[in-house]
């Protein structure tokens, strides 16, 4: 039986945190770089050359990428067969997350961005809850991602409930009408997570885990949805937006879609947008 | 595109130069302000109080930095997105507001209140908050430090890298720019 002790789990979070929220990752640099080959407006080339000399300083220096370095959302997925050494005064898994969370944020001077009651709003000051989604799964795997989400792009996303009269064009248009709403405010050129199925709350847990998909732009290996995600980012690009909303004919660097089974009477669809500063990382144990 | 360099305070003259899609490097100092901030201070123009800052003839920076490092200025500092202080932002021109620092789009109400009140939105390039804290070489809180990232501070800057989106003359970068790039 594979035991994983917490203060490792912590640890690694810590260090996990700091280092999304400081390096952009090869894939998406990879990405941004073919991107801004094919941009045309003098105005969008200047914000892919910003983009890219912002990666390095903020590399260099140990500093945000962003000034929002995001809620502290975690995909964890624990193996059935796995025993947890709680180790080091740490009483769950959770409280391992949490507290590798409240010292990367600390230690690596990111911003606090957490309120600790939407109405009220007061700042917790250690940027924690964490948002954690669990997954048990078969055996001893231990894998976390870790995704640093800002709140202005966040807010462009949206979720609808179709009837399955609607068909692929009606959750086509519906993810084209949302980039096309969010227009200049979630920092284009952004990235569309897109969950279709499940029910209420599946679909948009499935439009964020769309955007977990490495390497970024890799398609669906469902050749159905891997169609529908390029006719999507080129209608997309299309509109027009732009870096940051600037005008141009970059406005999405990727669009990964996911599907799953849904209810008969059903056919959801969410769309979770993501901004240019795409900080996704995560390690297996 | 022309380009423009503006030291605060501004006056009205420098603010007719400007036109959607000029580049603009602003120098001496800026005011930060986002959601939590905005709401007290409009709280207190309701009240008929006096406002905790001067903002005549200044600039307001939406942006909640990262902390600074040790011996730094200040840390990351791009801009966060404008229209959540769309409902304040008129009343604050009238009250001598030059212009705001964000990203994204502003209401009509705001786009008036630039016209009416001489003013100006700029943005800057949200998601470059390393490379935009170059060009900050100090800050220091200067009202609301209970709200943490959301505190107002005040910033020196050096050629503060902007582009003006929307001008007190109607003209707006975000449509002219989708208008021209756009397929139908």
């Amino acid at each position: 039986m594979k035991v994983i002790k917490l203060s490792e789990v912590r640890d690694r979070i810590k260090n996990l945190v700091q280092e999304a929220n400081f390096e952009l990752q090869d894939d998406v640099l990879k990405v941004i770089k073919e991107m801004a080959a094919k941009e045309e407006s003098p105005a969008g080339q200047e914000v892919f050359n910003q983009m890219l000399e912002n990666a390095e300083i903020a590399r260099q220096e140990k500093l945000g990428l962003c000034q929002d370095t995001g809620l502290a959302v975690f995909f964890v997925e624990l193996g059935e067969d796995v025993k947890l050494d709680r180790d080091d005064g740490l009483g769950s898994l959770r409280e391992a997350i949490t507290e590798g969370t409240r010292r990367g944020y600390k230690e690596g001077y990111l911003r606090k961005s957490v309120v600790e009651d939407p109405v009220r709003r007061k700042n917790t000051g250690d940027n924690t809850p964490a948002y954690i989604h669990w997954e048990l799964v078969p055996g001893d795997t231990f894998k976390l991602t870790f995704i640093a989400k800002g709140g202005g792009a966040e807010n462009m996303s949206a979720i609808r409930m179709f009837a399955p009269a609607a068909g692929l064009e009606g959750i086509e248009d519906f993810v084209v009408e949302t980039a096309d709403k969010g227009s200049s405010n979630p920092c284009p050129p952004i990235i569309v997570g897109v969950g279709v199925g499940g029910n209420f709350e599946y679909s948009a847990l499935l439009a964020k885990k769309a955007l977990l998909r490495r390497p970024l732009s890799s398609p669906n290996p469902d050749p159905f949805y891997a169609d529908m995600e390029r006719r999507l980012l080129d209608r997309i690009n299309k509109l027009g937006i732009g870096p940051q909303g600037m005008g141009g004919r970059i406005t999405a660097l990727a669009v990964h879609v996911e599907a799953y089974p849904c209810h008969i009477a059903s056919m959801p669809a969410a769309v979770n947008i993501q901004c240019h500063s795409h900080r996704v990382m995560g390690f297996e144990l | 595109m022309a380009e423009h360099k503006i030291t605060t305070p501004v006056t009205d003259d420098m603010i007719e130069k400007l036109h959607a899609g000029d580049k603009v490097f602003v120098t001496g100092f800026l005011l930060t302000g986002r959601d939590a901030a905005h709401k007290k201070l409009i709280d207190l123009v309701k009240e008929g109080k006096e406002l905790p800052v001067d903002i005549k003839g200044q600039f307001i920076y939406y942006v909640g930095p990262t902390p600074a490092r040790p011996g730094k200025p200040i840390g990351s500092a791009g801009p966060t997105t404008s229209y959540r202080m769309d409902t304040y932002a008129p009343t604050l021109h009238a009250l001598g507001l030059k212009g705001t620092i964000g990203k994204g789009e502003r209401s009509k109400e705001v786009k008036e209140a630039l016209k009416k009140h001489k003013a100006v939105y700029l943005a800057a390039v949200g998601g470059a908050g390393a490379l935009i804290s170059k060009s900050i070489e100090g800050s220091e809180v200067v009202a609301y430090p209970e709200l943490g990232p959301e505190a107002i501070i005040r910033l020196k800057v050096r050629d503060f890298p902007c582009i003006v989106i929307n001008d007190m003359h109607g003209g707006d970068l975000y449509e002219e720019g989708k208008k021209k790039y756009r397929i139908e």
